[in-house]
C-alpha cells in the first residue's frame, strides 16, 4: 500500500515537473517560432540555441522589483496570479499519459487519478483559472486592468459553452466521460477496417467538433486571435498592467501551462492520446510499446503546442463585437448541429 | 472622369458582401498558415552583429580626420572654406601662424590653432571634404560614438587629426595595407599634437 503512496506521489511530481518544465522551454520555443516565422534567429546568446534563456528570464523576473499599488487590494492581489497558476497545473493530473507500465507483474499507471468524470473535472477546473484573472485585474484598481479582467471572464464565459457542446457530441460516442477510457477506446480499428490498427481517432469521427474544440481552446488560453484580455495595444497587457516581478512572471507561465494542458487535452481527446498507428505489427516488448506511446502523446503535444504559436504569429486578433458574434452566433449553433449529427450517426450505425 | 494616378499599383477596392468561403474565415487562415511557414523554413536575414558587421557603403560619410602628409605634417592651413561650404555650420577656426622650427608640424605658413566640428550640428553631406583645397579634411568610415553629454560631441583638433603612423588612405584610420605591406611612415622628430 505504502510503495503505491509513494509511486503517485512520484508520478504528480515528475508530471509537475514536466509540466513546468515544458511551459518554461515554450517560453523559448515561442520566441524562437515567432523569430523563424519573421526571418529572424531568435534568442541565441544565452547557451547554445538559447537553451537557458529560460533560466535567465526567470531569474530577472525574481530580481525584479515588487510593486503593489498603492490602492490594490493586497491579498487578492497576491492570490489572483496564484490561482490562476494552482488552476492551470491541477489540470493535468487527470491526463493519461500512456498504457500502465509493468512493473514486474504490477501494473502501473501512467495517470496521476482517473476519475470516472475526468472531462467534467477538467472543465471545472479551468473555469476557476478565470477567477485568477478576474480577481488579479479587480484588486489592481486600474481601468486598464479591469477591461481586461471584464473582456477575460466574458469571453471565457462565452467559450466554455461551446467547448462544452464539443465535447458532449464525443462523449455520446465514447459512453464514457474518464479520459483513460477515451483514450483506451481510440486505440481500435478505424472505422472497422483491420489493416488501420491503432487509427481509431474521434477526429476522424468529429472533425466539426475537433475544429470547435480547437478554437475555443484558442480562447480559453487567451492566445491569438483571441488575446484580448491582454491585448498590449489597447489594454496595455490587460488584466496583469499592475504586476511585476514574479507575480507577473506567475500570470505568463501558467498561460504556457495552460497551453501545455490543453493541447495535452487536444492530444488525448482527439489524436488518440498515446495510440500508436502500427505499433502493434512491429511486436515490441510490452514496456518498450508503453515508452513508445509515451514519446508519441508528447510528440502530439509538442505538434499542438507549436500549432498555437504558429497561429499566433500568423493571425491578428478579433474585434471584440467580432469575438463575441463568433461565440455565441457561430460556434454554439454549430455546436449543437454536431450533436444532432453525432446523435442521427449513431442511429443510423447502430 | 479620369483620375491622375502616379502608379500602375492603384488598386480600387468596393465593399461588398463576404463569399461564405470568406466569411468561416478557416480558408484564409489556412493560406495564411502556408504563408508563414514557408518563412519558417526560408534563409534568415539576421546579421550576428558584435560577430559579423555588414560593411559600409563605398561612399559612406562618417566622422571626420584631418589628414597629415607623408611626413606626418598637418595638411590644413585654415584657410576657412570647409567653414564656410558646411551648411549646418558646424565647424569653427582659429588659424595661427606658423613659427620657426614648426616647420615638420605644419605643411604651410599658417595652421589651424583651433578645429572644432560640432558632431550634433553637422549632417554628414561631405561638403567640408569637396571644398578642401588641400585635401585636408575627409569624412571616414568610422561612425561618430554617441556620448553622454553635449560638450563631448565637439571634436577638437585631439579627436580629429589623424594619429601619427597611421595611413596615408583618405577614408580610414587603418595602416594602409599595400603590397600586402603596411605604409609606414617615417616618424617626425620632436613629435607634438
Amino acid at each position: 500500500m505504502e510503495i503505491m503512496w509513494i509511486e503517485k506521489i512520484l508520478l504528480v511530481v515528475i508530471v509537475f515537473a514536466i509540466s513546468l518544465g515544458t511551459a518554461a522551454y515554450s517560453t523559448l520555443a515561442e520566441r524562437k517560432v515567432s523569430a523563424f516565422l519573421q526571418d529572424r534567429i531568435g534568442p541565441n546568446r544565452a547557451g547554445i540555441f538559447g537553451i537557458l534563456q529560460p533560466i535567465a528570464d526567470g531569474v530577472k523576473l525574481f530580481f525584479k522589483e515588487e510593486i503593489i499599488p498603492a490602492n490594490a487590494d493586497r491579498f487578492l492581489f497576491v492570490l489572483g496570479p496564484s490561482l490562476f497558476m494552482i488552476t492551470a497545473l491541477m489540470t493535468s493530473a487527470v491526463i493519461p499519459w500512456g498504457k500502465p507500465l509493468d512493473l514486474g507483474g504490477r501494473m502501473f499507471d501512467l495517470q496521476v487519478t482517473d476519475i470516472n468524470i475526468g472531462v467534467l473535472y477538467v472543465f471545472a477546473v479551468v473555469s476557476i483559472g478565470v477567477y485568477g484573472i478576474m480577481i488579479g485585474g479587480w484588486a489592481s484598481n486600474n481601468k486598464y486592468s479591469l477591461m481586461g479582467a471584464l473582456r477575460a471572464s466574458s469571453q471565457m464565459i462565452s467559450y466554455e459553452l461551446a467547448m462544452g457542446l464539443s465535447i458532449i457530441a464525443l462523449i455520446m460516442m465514447s459512453g464514457s466521460m474518464s479520459l483513460k477510457e477515451i483514450v483506451a477506446q481510440q486505440s481500435g480499428e478505424l472505422y472497422g477496417i483491420s489493416f488501420l490498427k491503432g487509427m481509431n481517432w474521434n477526429i476522424f469521427y468529429q472533425p466539426l467538433g475537433f475544429l470547435i474544440f480547437i478554437v475555443c481552446a484558442f480562447a480559453e488560453c487567451n492566445r491569438t486571435p483571441f488575446d484580448l484580455p491582454e491585448c498590449e495595444a489597447e489594454l496595455v497587457g490587460g488584466y496583469h498592467t499592475e504586476y511585476s516581478s514574479m507575480k507577473l512572471g506567475l500570470y505568463l507561465f501558467a498561460e504556457y501551462v495552460n497551453m501545455f494542458v490543453s493541447s495535452a487535452m487536444m492530444a488525448s481527446l482527439y489524436f488518440g492520446g498515446y495510440n500508436v498507428p502500427f505499433l502493434e505489427m512491429l511486436n515490441l516488448p510490452y514496456n518498450v510499446e508503453v515508452f513508445v506511446g509515451v514519446l508519441a502523446f508528447f510528440t502530439k503535444i509538442i505538434f499542438f503546442i507549436f500549432f498555437f504559436m504558429w497561429i499566433r504569429w500568423t493571425i491578428p486578433r478579433f474585434r471584440y463585437d467580432q469575438l463575441m458574434k463568433l461565440g455565441w452566433k457561430v460556434l454554439i449553433p454549430l455546436a449543437i448541429l454536431n450533436i444532432l449529427l453525432t446523435g442521427f450517426g449513431m442511429i443510423l450505425t447502430k | 472622369m479620369s483620375v491622375l494616378s502616379l502608379t500602375n499599383r492603384k488598386k480600387v477596392l468596393q465593399k461588398r458582401k463576404l463569399t461564405f468561403a470568406e466569411s468561416i474565415y478557416l480558408p484564409a487562415i489556412f493560406s495564411g498558415l502556408m504563408i508563414t511557414i514557408r518563412h519558417f523554413f526560408r534563409r534568415k536575414s539576421t546579421v550576428q552583429y558584435p560577430e559579423v558587421k555588414k560593411p559600409f557603403s563605398k561612399v559612406f560619410r562618417g566622422r571626420h580626420i584631418l589628414k597629415r602628409d607623408e611626413q606626418g605634417r598637418e595638411n590644413c592651413t585654415a584657410c576657412g572654406l570647409c567653414a564656410v561650404a558646411c551648411p549646418a555650420e558646424a565647424i569653427t577656426i582659429v588659424a595661427a601662424e606658423r613659427k620657426k622650427g614648426e616647420e615638420h608640424l605644419y605643411r604651410e605658413e599658417k595652421y589651424a590653432a583651433v578645429y572644432e566640428i560640432n558632431m550634433l550640428r553637422c549632417i554628414f553631406c561631405g561638403l567640408c571634404e569637396e571644398a578642401c583645397p588641400k585635401d585636408a579634411i575627409y569624412l571616414t568610415e568610422e561612425t561618430a560614438p554617441a556620448s553622454y553629454s553635449r560638450k563631448d560631441f565637439i571634436f577638437g583638433k585631439d579627436k580629429l587629426v589623424q594619429p601619427l603612423g597611421t595611413s596615408a588612405h583618405p577614408k580610414t584610420f587603418k595602416p594602409y595595407v599595400k603590397d600586402n605591406k603596411p605604409y609606414q611612415y617615417k616618424n617626425p622628430v620632436n613629435t607634438k599634437i
